[in-house]
């Protein structure tokens, strides 16, 4: 038996969480249906009232919601909320460079708060911990998150959001940093800065908790070794919150979602039909206590495989794999996510055609982004400095564009391969996802 | 009172540059003179050629980048002080100098480099008025 931030709430037996996902199910759709238009208008379409659901058995009956709905309806489309009563924004990078932005009422704050101090716990955080925050804080929920849900475990909080290695390194020495927070990347990277510097012995970490990117068993098991600690998982994103939508326990074997406030589903990413436990699909989910910006069966293109079998850590929700892959061409780099549609409108603005590859690479676990553009006679000259800045230009704007920095690479024409005419946009080397 | 110059793109991968020069000697081209200047991931290759009619169309069939541009063949006084004359005389006039190669010619009493300046017009009033031998296209 491990530790509960909500053990009432964690632990609840099946019928229980069943209980409150029908209750909460019913009410929201109402919610929806009442005050976003575009949920009614497919409502209506359909032929199905909010009356129609009557619990969890009806969820398939309801309409998708996708990241272009998102775009869509940006930015206040989706809210279902007077904008009055809201108290925050966050916001992730869509599809085509423009934001998605979510809101959050101090009730949604609140309740991803306390999914995140779930998951602290569960890494076996107590208020004595001092947790230290090194996601970005911003825009990004990372930071944000895990900051809220350690002031709800009523921990010392360090926010130390990312960056600046030699003074996250002195905090977590000089102020005895029990839990790091950050992307499994920065982790990795922060381990091998402490070694470097011999100072492993000076540092009181006990568990992280990584999240944000795609990571391998060997990175966890590095990252363990290297800092003496436990390395847990947490998933979430903007859309239906942020980190916490579902944690990692001391089994170490998939993550437990929040069920009482997320309903999760598999479905098979072509036809969108409900797959049984066990089945390998895209992870949809629905919001349910949600109230600024509640989503109907998000579909997160991440494909997973959920697991109701009993967990020896005494958690009853329901376990979700670490993400399998995508079921789109969206990569997370560094944290961030990127789209290869982001790179070529990038392109096509400043007047370049769209030959283009990604490859994304990771050395000393740390990701790396180099776009390969090919040369066209009107971008080529013969001053090396005039293709020079050409080049310094379009770093520019993949930066504004994608928020992070990538390596342009002018390559000669035709040299992007090609398979069955269509060219190859991205190349991953980094074997994030394992079978 | 300018010759012809190709500048190629080739992209820094082994055996890109050898390609380049096969695809241009299988067609029967001649290099008077090369020049490559290169960066981190590409470089620019410059040749003067015999025929750069010919040597443009073989590059443009083959899928090669390129541009031509017109420099100068200057000829230099091959004594101490020879090059510093010529540069003295573009510097005077304000005339920016981009970069400078060696060109072997046939005719051996003057040392020729070919020299890239940015106001091609200009730099051909200036050096002639001084009575600075220059080569046409013809002469190489």
């Amino acid at each position: 038996m491990g530790n509960y931030f909500q053990p009432e709430i964690e632990c609840a037996s099946q019928e229980q969480i069943r209980a409150w996902q029908d209750e909460r199910l019913v009410k929201q759709v109402k919610h929806v249906y009442d005050n976003v238009q575009m949920y009614r208008e497919r409502m209506d379409e359909m032929g199905l009232k909010p009356e129609d659901i009557k619990g969890r058995e009806d969820l398939s009956k309801l309409p998708f919601t996708t990241k272009d709905d998102l775009r869509d309806q940006y930015p206040y489309g989706l809210l279902a909320m007077p904008l009055e009563d809201c108290v925050r924004i966050q916001s992730t990078s869509g599809t085509t460079g423009r934001r998605v932005v979510a809101f959050y009422t101090q009730h949604d704050i609140d309740l991803w708060e306390e999914c995140c101090a779930r998951a602290i716990v569960a890494v076996g955080g107590t208020k004595e911990d001092v947790v230290h925050v090194s996601y970005g804080y911003g825009l990004f929920t990372g930071g944000p998150g895990l900051n809220g849900g350690s002031h709800k475990l009523g921990s010392l909080t360090l926010p130390m959001s990312s960056g600046n290695t030699d003074r996250q390194i002195q905090f977590m020495t000089d102020l005895g940093s029990t839990i790091l927070c950050c992307t499994p990347s920065y982790a990795a990277y922060l381990a091998e800065s402490i070694i470097e510097r011999g100072l492993r012995d000076q540092i009181h970490l006990k568990a992280g908790i990584f999240g944000a990117e795609a990571w391998t068993e060997e990175m966890r098991h590095d990252i363990e070794e290297k800092l003496g600690i436990k390395a847990y998982d947490i998933y979430g994103l903007t859309e239906i919150s942020g980190p916490g939508v579902s944690f990692e326990c001391e089994a170490q074997t998939g993550m437990h979602i929040n069920e009482d406030h997320f309903i999760a589903e598999v479905i098979n990413p072509i036809t969108g039909e409900v797959l049984p436990d066990g089945e390998k699909g895209e992870l949809v989910f629905t919001s349910i206590t949600k109230e600024a910006f509640p989503l109907l069966r998000y579909r997160t293109r991440d494909i997973c495989i959920l697991s109701h079998e009993k967990c020896p850590c005494g958690r009853t929700h329901v376990k979700m794999t670490k993400p399998l892959g995508r079921s789109d061409d969206m990569l997370i780099v560094k944290g961030v996510n990127v789209f290869p549609s982001q790179i070529e409108t990038v392109l096509l603005n400043k007047g370049y055609p769209a030959n283009y590859q990604i490859i994304v690479t990771r050395v000393n676990n740390s990701d790396n982004l180099e776009v390969q553009v090919e040369m066209t006679p009107e971008m080529f000259s013969d001053s090396i400095s005039e293709i020079s800045g050409k080049e310094k230009e379009l770093v520019g704007a993949l930066k504004a564009m994608l928020g992070i920095y990538a390596d342009v690479k002018l390559v000669a024409p035709k040299t992007i391969a090609r398979s069955e005419g269509k060219a190859v946009r991205v190349i991953d080397k980094r074997n994030l996802y394992q079978a | 009172m300018t010759v012809k110059q190709i500048s190629i793109f080739v992209e820094n991968k082994i055996g890109n540059l050898a390609e380049v020069t096969k695809v241009l000697s299988d067609a029967g081209v001649s290099l008077h003179a090369i020049s490559l200047a290169d960066t981190k991931d590409f470089g620019v290759l410059r040749v003067i050629v015999d025929d750069s009619y010919l040597a443009a169309t073989t590059l443009k069939e083959q899928g090669y980048i390129f541009s031509i541009t017109k420099v100068l063949a200057v000829a230099i006084n091959d004594e101490p002080g020879g090059l510093y004359r010529i540069l003295t005389l573009l510097e005077e006039s304000k005339i920016n100098l981009e970069y400078l190669y060696d060109i072997n010619t046939r005719k051996s009493d003057y040392a020729y480099l070919i020299f890239k300046v940015g106001n091609v017009e200009e730099a051909i009033e200036v050096l002639t008025k001084n009575k600075v031998r220059l080569l046409c296209q013809e002469d190489l």
